[in-house]
């Protein structure tokens, strides 16, 4: 296997050197808690103390206070960093977790995010007073529409999926415009869940199209049921297969010459920053995730940002109000003219938002490209390092991640996905996303990003073979025990759907 | 210039030739030559970061608006609250900021317990048994809420209080258009809300009513009177409400809300020029399978040791698909964190002191601004931490003087109620001296002369 010879030193880091302390449970903040103490303090004011009574009508006024933990600071703290060494993170190791687009986020990016002059401005002061904040956003705009091949964008978008319901809502409304009723939205089977959930909200009915042997959109079965009822599709390409759907242009043309548009999912930008732009593939609405494409902090499930940019035709209808130049250095808001309306309460995830420009800046145009080039690259050397190791379900060049199979393992030693994933935890990794794309099964997507090394790579390959040949020896502790060396082993899901306890005041 | 690729160049060339390919242009194959990019992005080439950093401090610089060079008297769902260094410290360990959604629980435990004293204390701040992982802002949270309620009441007609934030109207009119609902719009008088009684056709009968409390303009609306409707209608009950005044207000779960929605930026995440904030979203038990977003139970591990996992999967998007009735997937994780966190510094007495101190600073600047010449109530009833005046001129002019004596005045009424352009929304929270708010009476006298 001259191939394992491809890096010189094995072993990247792994999570497994962390020292984790025990296996006690830590207690919530309520059982900690003491009555009398505090840890608060407060700015001396000089303001009159008036009575409480005097400031709330009776009828107003709660009998007795909100109960919440009392601890002292220092308790406090113990409790919070306890919790967070019972945490897998990035910056504790590899998170090749398909789809997510888990890689580094740099530290300079926190930095600027808090610089009084940014996180300590009111979201409704005047626009003469915030010119920075517009200059900033203004430029963002410029930029993610240059990477995306697009016209203009908002950034209101908190997330993908709301980027996602925007981007419907902006569909509605040009063919609203031009007083056509549509009621149908086209998805491939291998869609993200969010997707038809949108179309849903978008008011529209989900048509779904299957995938072909290629593992890209049928476009026989695409033809068939493109009428003058579609309103369009929604695609992400590289699809969830991690595959580049080749017949993008086809499929435009087709999409397009019964009037429908095209949606770009952005969950896979990654793979093709600088190299091909959805503008440029014919896509007329297309929706970034500034969290996994920008390297914006994903903060344990939130916030993200979900920029949606448009073709010229579509920009109307915008969301509003939108930072607009008004001239070389005078920055203010304008209201697209059949605006949809705002979707955002402010004007979007603001600090998630310069984060991404600051990445942007470092990195450059020059810089985008490469971290495209790298992450296909990553994602190509772990699918062929692994042939043979596991099924490669479309065994074909892929982007930025593989979707690998556990069918045969489970077919001849009953270890499933699932299996594989938690096993891998206890190597210091965090697992892959299983079970997703839905059309293939036992799949283990894998996404190792653009900044793990050759190095992380082979000791994750290490680990999946590893763990391959366990399930295939059936000696040692059977895998479905696994993890044992984490902070909590396998957790009793359904007893948590069965009994609900979703408040320590729920706990009997 | 700057890059946060580990790989060498000679690694590369390795890699390459592990995969049979002479460049890195090879892995793009398959995309084809007529989509292409044929040139390079025309972005700016990468820097180092000090020099990012010093383009991002200029640009800083220009935002006079920052709450360290201009005292800040703008509210409306963005408050300038104290965040201890102990909030900003444990928010910002790298574990809870740099962790994906929790979908491993086994090594996801930090997260998804936070998450769990987060959810318990929301459900008591609302007086309500169950509360979500958040949202994305109060708006979205609004959003869901209605959506929640037409779901649930099975009647497509909302009455929304003029009362409710108006970006938070504005979003329900956006998403509105896709789920078909019947937004109507229930005026205020005098500062609270004057609900008719439904009449004529069943269409015209709420499934959900929609109130904030305190409303946008601070008043403190009867919550009895909308219980009372929505006993009378079948509609539910959901309230916008201001979670930190409950630090002295009854709750909403204790008016009888079906659904308490709010915003949390004010328990330790900056005002950030808007974002990223903190939807919250409790409701009744009834209601907990229609709930939206992310749930974090409470459960065992295979040693019987207590754990926290995510939920009722069954109702989110990725499993439902085209019948969730919610498309939210990433939320607002690390500001729940924040919450807890900050709720954990506050406990149980500091939040009835900050809402106390809250309630003192803005009575005093009442006060003070009211006896200013021309300045007049806009409404007679009872505020707790806001409130909106009268001006002689018009607000925005005010808002721009009052910037070259160092405030941010508030917040103008223009396009907020009818007929707003003389109307200004001012808040104090218990960062205002007594000295600030004397200083601010002084300014806004002269402003107005």
């Amino acid at each position: 296997m001259g191939g394992h010879a491809t890096v010189a030193t094995p072993g990247g880091g792994k999570a497994s050197s962390a020292p984790l302390l025990g296996r006690d449970a830590e207690p919530t903040l309520f059982e900690l808690s003491h009555e009398g103490r505090r840890a608060w303090s407060f700015r001396t004011t000089d303001v009159p103390e008036v009575p409480v009574d005097e400031l709330v009508p009776a009828v107003h006024r709660r009998d007795r206070p909100v109960d919440l933990a009392e601890v002292s600071e220092r308790d406090l703290v113990a409790h919070f960093t306890r919790l967070s060494h019972r945490q897998f993170s990035v910056d504790l190791g590899a998170y090749p977790l398909g789809s997510c687009t888990m890689k580094y986020n740099p530290k300079v990016c926190d930095t600027v995010a808090s610089l009084p002059g940014l996180a300590g401005v009111h979201p409704a002061a005047p626009a003469s007073m915030t010119q920075g904040w517009l200059e900033l956003l203004v430029q963002l705009e410029e930029t993610l529409c240059e990477v995306t091949g697009m016209a203009a964008a908002t950034l209101q978008p908190a997330a993908g999926a709301a980027g996602e319901l925007t981007g419907l809502l902006l569909m509605r409304a040009w063919h609203d415009a031009r007083g056509s009723q549509r009621h149908k939205v086209i998805i491939p089977d291998s869609a993200h869940g969010t997707n038809p959930a949108s179309v849903t909200l978008g008011g529209y009915e989900v048509v779904t199209v299957p995938s072909d042997e290629r593992g890209c959109v049928d476009m026989a079965a695409l033809r068939s049921v493109l009428d003058e009822d579609v309103a369009g599709i929604m695609l992400t390409n590289p699809n969830t297969l991690g595959l580049f759907e080749e017949d993008i242009a086809e499929i435009a043309a087709a999409v397009h010459a019964v009037g429908g548009l095209l949606y770009y999912d952005g969950a896979n930008l990654n793979a093709i920053l600088g190299v091909v732009r959805p503008g440029d593939m014919g896509f007329d609405i297309v929706h970034m995730n500034l969290h996994k494409t920008f390297a914006t902090p994903h903060g344990g499930g939130g916030p993200g940002a979900g920029p949606v940019a448009v073709s010229e035709r579509l920009v109307p209808f915008l969301p509003g109000p939108r930072p607009v130049r008004l001239d070389d250095s005078v920055y203010g808001w304008a209201e697209p003219p059949q605006s949809i309306g705002r979707v955002h309460t402010w004007h979007g995830n603001s600090l998630v938002l310069v984060r991404a420009l600051a990445y942007i800046l470092v990195n450059g145009g020059d810089g985008l490209k490469r971290i495209a080039q790298v992450a296909v690259l990553n994602a190509n050397w772990i699918r062929r390092r692994l042939h043979g190791v596991y099924d490669v379900p479309f065994d074909r060049p892929c982007m930025h991640e593989v979707v690998l199979s556990a069918r045969t393992l489970k077919a001849d030693h009953g270890v499933r996905a699932l299996d594989v994933a938690k096993r891998l935890l206890e190597e210091g990794f965090h697992a892959p996303t299983v079970y997703f794309p839905l059309i293939v099964e036992e799949a283990l997507m894998i996404e190792p990003t653009e900044t793990e090394s050759p190095q992380t790579l082979e000791a994750l390959a290490v680990s999946l073979e590893r763990v391959a040949d366990e399930a295939a020896a059936d000696d040692g502790p059977a895998l479905v025990e696994y993890p044992f060396g984490t902070p909590v082993r396998r957790v009793d899901e359904a007893r948590a759907a069965r009994t609900l306890i979703p408040t320590f005041d729920a706990r009997t | 210039m700057g890059t946060y690729i580990p790989h060498t160049d000679d690694e590369i060339e390795t890699m390459l030739a592990f995969l049979g390919l002479s460049s890195l242009d090879e892995l793009f194959a398959v995309v084809p030559e007529a989509v292409r990019l044929q040139h390079a992005l025309e972005l700016a080439d990468g820097v180092g970061e000090p020099d990012v950093l010093e383009r991002m401090e200029v640009l800083a610089d220009r935002n006079r608006a920052r709450t360290d060079r201009m005292v800040c008297f703008a509210g409306g769902g963005a408050y300038d609250h104290e965040v201890p260094s102990v909030t900003r410290a444990l928010a910002g360990r790298s574990e809870f900021v740099t962790s994906y959604t929790p979908y491993q629980p086994e090594v996801a435990q930090g997260v998804l317990q936070a998450i769990f004293e987060f959810q318990t204390m929301v459900a008591r701040i609302a007086g309500l048994p169950v509360a979500n992982a958040s949202l994305y802002d109060g708006g979205s949270a609004a959003v869901e809420a209605v959506n929640l309620g037409v779901a649930a009441s099975g009647r497509q007609t909302v009455w929304v209080s003029e009362g409710v934030h108006p970006h938070w109207r504005q979003m329900l009119a956006t998403f509105a258009v896709g789920t078909g609902h019947r937004i109507r719009t229930i005026p205020l008088a005098y500062g609270v809300t004057a609900w008719p009684e439904p009449t004529g056709a069943d269409e015209e009968v709420p499934g959900v009513v929609l109130v904030g409390y305190p409303n946008y303009l601070g008043c403190l609306e009867d919550l009895g009177a909308v219980r009372a409707l929505c006993d009378r209608t079948g509609a539910l009950m959901v309230v916008g409400a201001d979670p930190l005044a409950t630090g002295l207000l009854r709750s909403a779960g204790s008016w009888g809300a079906d659904v308490m929605v709010g915003e949390g930026q004010m328990f330790g995440t900056a005002l950030g020029f808007g974002g990223p904030y903190l939807g919250l979203f409790a409701c009744s038990a009834a209601h907990t399978r229609r709930l939206p977003g992310r749930l974090v139970g409470e459960t065992v591990d295979v040693e019987g040791r207590t754990a926290y996992v995510t939920t009722l999967r069954a109702r989110e998007q990725d499993i439902r698909r085209e019948k969730a009735t919610s498309n939210v997937c990433t939320n607002q994780t690390l500001m729940a964190v924040t919450a807890a966190i900050q709720l954990g510094w506050l406990g149980t007495s500091g939040l009835v002191e900050v809402a106390t101190r809250c309630a003192r600073a803005t009575h005093y600047t009442r006060r003070a601004v009211l006896a200013v010449d021309g300045v007049t109530p806009w409404a007679d009833a009872p505020v707790l931490r806001e409130f909106a005046v009268r001006l002689p001129v018009a607000a925005a002019t005010v808002v721009e003087r009052m910037a070259d004596a160092g405030f941010l005045a508030g917040i103008p009424l223009e396009g907020a109620v009818d007929d707003g352009s003389h109307g200004l929304l001012i808040a104090a929270t218990e960062r205002r001296t007594a000295a600030q708010i004397d200083a601010f009476a002084d300014a806004l006298a002269k402003a107005v002369a």
